[in-house]
């Protein structure tokens, strides 16, 4: 059965708490998972408070500052700062979304920082997303052809290129996978929304010659159809993208070649 | 502890080729039950008060019949479309899923012929 309840060893504690120096006027509590496969203990969330007139707006700048400043053992992924590589994905105030996109402001309470639901973590806030990239690998997100290669570029029709607006900006970050209830159930088969967006930016794609291989490869009770439309994927996506729209087509797809 | 590469994980046992018909299916029958459970409720309420033999010759019309025929078996297939997949969804033991999934077929397979015989007795005057 699906379990409800976190296991003995997964149960959250109350950790130490970072007062910010004396001097601080504006201060903001950030509440922040951490967990050490090395010592044993269970995970806890530990306090840290910080000073907004020293801090970046952003929920990494206070990250960044925290593990600077207050707590270097702090551990988290992050790379481009702007939303575009996806690495700072994060369960921020309960919802998915990337730190580096969300406003410090736009959190009224505490700042709540947990790692990426229902996914195994490493530490603290990096949670492993092997089986993630190995479900994006098995879709063959690449171009495939019959046809000889051209000895130009592959044309496309501006419409054409139109059909892949809003597939191609997805970054992977898995903001949406992880806010399915359905990829929390059944991640061993389930694709998820990220990976069913990236498959379909391949189906749309006018070039590439392999789209009854690519439905034939989805058409399955779990790797497809365990969406139940539940649309947190659409609701968390942090780049505004419609992964929910996008297995609708594919659905209509299947529906449409039998 | 398995040491299969993520990828040969993710790949598994590779695509049922099936499952568009289960969704198509689901959908269809919903469609339909909006427009016969619709007509079910509104007839009941047109009839209220009405005398029991008067509800008897209301079953026992052909097209009547055919529809509240319709209506049991769309109602129960698309019950048991639904089950299927919450079962499918929450439980991962292979034996305990195989032994719902029958026993739950079996359940909507019974009751809902069990309704659909009671329309016909009624039709047919028993």
């Amino acid at each position: 059965m699906v379990e409800f309840s976190l296991p003995r060893n997964s149960k959250v504690g109350t950790g130490k708490t970072v007062k910010a120096p004396p001097s601080a006027k504006r201060i903001k509590k950030f509440k922040v998972y951490r967990w050490n496969p090395d010592d044993g203990k269970n995970p806890e969330v530990d306090t840290y408070e910080v000073d907004l007139d020293t801090c970046g707006p952003m929920v990494l700048d206070a990250l960044i500052k925290i593990k600077n400043e207050m707590d270097p053992t702090l551990t988290f992924r992050r790379s481009c700062r702007e939303g575009v590589c996806g690495s700072c994905a994060m369960n921020i105030d309960g919802s998915n979304t990337l730190a580096c996109t969300m406003a410090i402001e736009d959190v009224k309470k505490d700042v709540k920082v947990y790692p990426l639901p229902h996914m195994e973590v490493i530490k603290d806030l990096v949670p492993d997303m092997k089986n993630f990239y190995a479900q994006y690998a098995s879709v063959k997100p690449w171009l495939q052809t019959e046809s000889e290669p051209p000895s130009r570029e592959r044309l496309q029709s501006r419409d054409e290129r139109a059909e892949l607006d809003g597939l191609w900006e997805c970054i992977l970050c898995a903001c949406c996978s992880t806010s399915c209830p359905s990829y929390w159930w059944n991640s061993d088969r389930y694709l998820g929304p990220a990976v069913l967006l990236q498959a379909y930016r391949w189906i749309a794609d006018s070039r590439d010659e392999y789209t009854g291989e690519r439905l034939d490869d989805l058409e399955d009770p779990f790797r497809l159809y365990r969406c139940h439309t539940i649309m947190n994927c659409t609701a968390a996506c942090p780049k505004g993208l419609n992964p929910a729209k996008a297995i609708a087509e594919t659905k209509k797809l299947m529906q449409e070649r039998r | 502890m398995s040491l299969r590469t993520p990828i040969g994980r993710a790949r598994g046992l590779g695509s049922a080729k099936e499952g568009t018909h289960h969704w198509w299916h689901q959908r269809v029958t919903a469609v339909a039950l909006v427009l016969l459970s619709g007509w079910f409720v509104i007839s009941l309420i047109v009839m209220t008060g009405a005398s029991y033999e008067e509800v008897r010759a209301w079953i026992g019309h052909p097209v009547v019949t055919g529809l509240l025929l319709l209506t049991i078996v769309f109602t129960f297939y698309h019950l048991k479309l639904g089950l299927q997949v919450v079962i499918e969804d929450y439980v991962h033991s292979e034996m305990v899923k195989l032994g719902s999934l029958m026993l739950m077929s079996g359940a909507c397979l019974v009751v809902g012929l069990a309704c659909g015989l009671s329309v016909l007795y009624v039709a047919f005057g028993g």
